[in-house]
C-alpha cells in the first residue's frame, strides 16, 4: 500500500505524535495535520497545574516550534474539518479547500462535559481544557478568594490544590462520595481527601449544585443541591468530557461511546484511523471491552500503533495504560486500569503520604496507584506489561517491596 | 544561551543552544535531536528523555532529586552517569555539557 497522503484531523497529542513518528520512520508523502486552535500544537496536562502556576511559561508548553514543522513538512493547518467525503477520499476544510488523503486520521479529542444547570453562561465560570481557557483562568484564580470547584476528579481537584496554594478558600462539590472515583481505589481517594483538607480544601461530596448564581453578568455563588448558597467569585467544572465524534458520525463511521475502532485502531473504514481520547477501542487491560482513555500515554502510543503501521508494520495495540496527577506535594501515577478490582493490598504508611495501592481482581493484579513512590509505579508497569504474576498473598507480607520483586521475578 | 552537545547512539553529535531555565529536554526537542521522546512532556513521569552524562561533567553534576533517582532506577539501560534530561535546567553553569543518548529511544 502505497500512501501519498496522510491527513490528520486533530493537532492534540495524539495528531502531532502520528506526524511526528511517521516522519521519524522515513514516511515521505504528504502530511497535514489540522487543528482548530490558533497557534502550535501544545501540551495540555500542565493548563491545570504548573502552567497556572507560572512555573511554565507559553513556549514551553509547545511540543516543538515553528521550523519543526517546516524542517519535518508536517503542513500544520489552523482549520475546521466540515466534512468527511468517504467516497472521494477527502476532508473538506471550513475555508472552502478540499484535502485528499489515502490515510486519514481522526484525532479529533473531547470537549469539557458543559455545566448543566441555570447561570453556567455566567462570566466566572470556566472549564479547563485550551491554552485560551487558561490564560483567561490565571489572571482571575490569582485574585479569587472564594473558588467552588465542580467535580473531584484529576482537573478539578488539580485547580483546587493550585487555588489553595495561592491563598483562595476553595470549596469542591461532587456527587459521588469520594474523589478521583472512576481511576483510583478506595484508599488512594481517602489519602487524597486528607492532603486536600490539609492544604485548607472544603470536599463536600454526595452534593451538587442547582445554579450558579450571579449579579451583573458576573458570578456570585452557587447554590448546592441541599439548598445552600456558597459565596463564589470563581467556578472551576470538570465534571469529564464528550468525546468529538460529530464528524465521524456524519460520515457514517460507527460511533459507540467515541470513534469504535479495532484492535488496529481502524474505524469500520480502512481507510481511516481514530486515536487519543475519541477512540473507543477494544482494550487488552479491560477484558477487551470497548473502552475511551482519556490520557497523553493513550495519545502517544496510539499515535505511534497507527504510525508503525501505516509504515507496513501493523501490531495490534496492547499498551499498558498508566496516568499521573500532581497535585499540591503528592505525585500520583497509576499503572494499569483498576475498574473492577476487589481487594488491594497497601504497601508503604498512609501517614506519610509515600504509599502504593496494589489493585487485585481476583488473584490478578490489574492496577498500582503510587503516590510519591515514582521507583514504584516504574516497577509496577514492568509487572503489569507481563507476566509472571505477583500474588494477593505476596504483596500482603510484612514488608512486602514492589521494586525488590520486581528485580527478583524479572526475565 | 548555555550550549549543548548531545551525541546519538550512532556518533551523530548535535550542538545545541538552550535558554537558561529551560530544560534540557525541551532545549534537544526544539532542536529535532532524536532519541529523546519525553512522553510526558517533562513532569518526571516516564523516564523516556533519559541520557548519560559525559564522564567529563559527571562530577560537576547538580545531583538529582528523589524523584528522579527513583524514576532512573527503571531507564532502560541505566548506567551510573544516567540523568532524566527533563529534570536539568539549563544554566551557565551547564554550558558546555556533553551527553550520550541511549539507542533505545529511537
Amino acid at each position: 500500500m502505497s500512501l501519498a497522503s496522510v491527513v490528520i484531523v486533530g493537532a492534540g497529542q495524539a495528531g502531532f505524535q502520528v506526524a511526528t513518528s511517521l516522519r521519524q520512520a522515513g514516511y515521505d508523502g504528504r502530511i497535514s495535520l489540522i487543528g482548530d486552535e490558533p497557534g502550535l500544537p501544545y501540551q495540555r496536562p500542565p493548563l491545570s497545574k504548573a502552567y497556572l502556576l507560572g512555573k511554565i511559561g507559553a513556549t514551553n508548553l509547545l511540543f516543538r516550534p515553528e521550523k519543526f514543522y517546516t524542517e519535518q513538512r508536517i503542513e500544520l493547518r489552523h482549520d475546521r474539518v466540515t466534512a468527511i467525503d468517504r467516497q472521494n477520499r477527502r476532508v473538506l476544510l471550513e475555508g472552502g479547500e478540499a484535502l485528499t488523503y489515502d490515510h486519514l486520521v481522526l484525532a479529533t479529542g473531547a470537549h469539557n462535559r458543559p455545566l448543566p444547570v441555570p447561570g453556567a453562561e455566567l462570566d466566572g465560570v470556566f472549564g479547563i481544557k485550551t491554552m485560551a481557557d487558561a490564560d483567561t483562568l490565571a489572571p482571575l484564580a490569582k485574585q479569587a478568594r472564594n473558588v467552588v470547584v465542580i467535580g473531584a476528579g484529576f482537573i478539578g481537584l488539580e485547580f483546587a490544590a493550585v487555588a489553595a496554594s495561592m491563598g483562595s478558600s476553595v470549596h469542591v462539590l461532587e456527587l459521588g462520595d469520594r474523589p478521583m472515583a472512576r481511576a483510583v481505589s478506595r484508599e488512594m481517594s481517602e489519602l487524597f481527601s486528607q492532603a486536600h483538607r490539609r492544604w485548607g480544601v472544603h470536599l463536600d461530596f454526595r452534593q451538587g449544585l442547582t445554579r450558579v448564581i450571579g449579579d451583573n453578568g458576573r458570578v456570585t455563588g452557587v447554590e448546592t443541591s441541599d439548598g445552600r448558597t456558597l459565596a463564589a467569585d470563581l467556578v472551576v467544572f470538570g465534571i469529564g468530557v464528550i468525546p468529538n465524534v460529530q464528524l465521524a458520525s456524519e460520515a457514517g463511521l460507527d460511533i459507540a461511546n467515541g470513534i469504535k475502532v479495532d484492535a488496529n485502531l481502524l474505524t469500520s473504514d480502512l481507510h481511516i484511523s481514530a486515536i487519543g481520547d475519541v477512540a473507543c477501542f477494544p482494550c487488552l487491560q479491560n477484558d477487551e471491552q470497548p473502552t475511551r482513555l482519556e490520557s497523553v500515554q493513550n495519545a502517544v502510543d496510539q499515535g505511534r500503533t497507527v504510525a508503525a503501521r501505516l509504515m507496513g508494520k501493523p501490531a495490534p495495540y496492547s499498551a499498558l495504560p498508566w496516568f499521573w496527577t500532581d497535585q499540591g506535594d503528592m505525585k500520583l501515577q497509576i499503572a494499569g486500569l483498576s475498574s473492577g478490582y476487589d481487594s488491594t493490598v497497601v504497601v508503604g504508611s498512609m501517614g506519610s503520604a509515600q504509599v502504593s495501592v496494589l489493585c487485585f481482581r481476583g488473584d490478578q493484579l490489574i492496577a498500582v496507584e503510587s503516590c510519591n513512590r515514582p521507583g514504584d509505579h516504574m516497577a509496577a508497569r514492568k509487572i503489569l506489561a507481563r507476566p509472571p504474576q505477583l500474588s494477593p498473598t505476596e504483596a500482603a507480607a510484612t514488608d512486602f517491596d514492589l521494586k525488590a520483586w520486581e528485580a527478583a521475578n524479572r526475565d | 544561551m548555555p550550549t549543548l552537545t548531545l551525541i546519538e547512539h550512532n556518533g551523530t553529535v548535535h550542538q545545541v543552544t538552550g535558554e537558561i531555565g529551560q530544560s534540557v529536554m525541551q532545549a534537544a526537542m526544539f532542536a529535532s535531536v532524536p532519541g529523546i521522546q519525553g512522553d510526558c512532556g517533562g513532569a518526571c513521569s516516564c523516564a523516556t528523555c533519559h541520557a548519560y552524562v559525559d564522564d567529563q561533567w559527571q562530577v560537576r553534576m547538580p545531583e538529582a532529586e528523589s524523584t528522579e533517582a527513583d524514576m532512573l532506577e527503571y531507564a532502560v539501560g541505566r548506567r551510573a552517569t544516567s540523568r532524566l534530561t527533563c529534570q536539568l535546567v539549563m544554566s551557565e553553569a551547564l554550558d558546555g555539557l556533553v551527553l550520550h543518548l541511549p539507542e533505545s529511544q529511537y
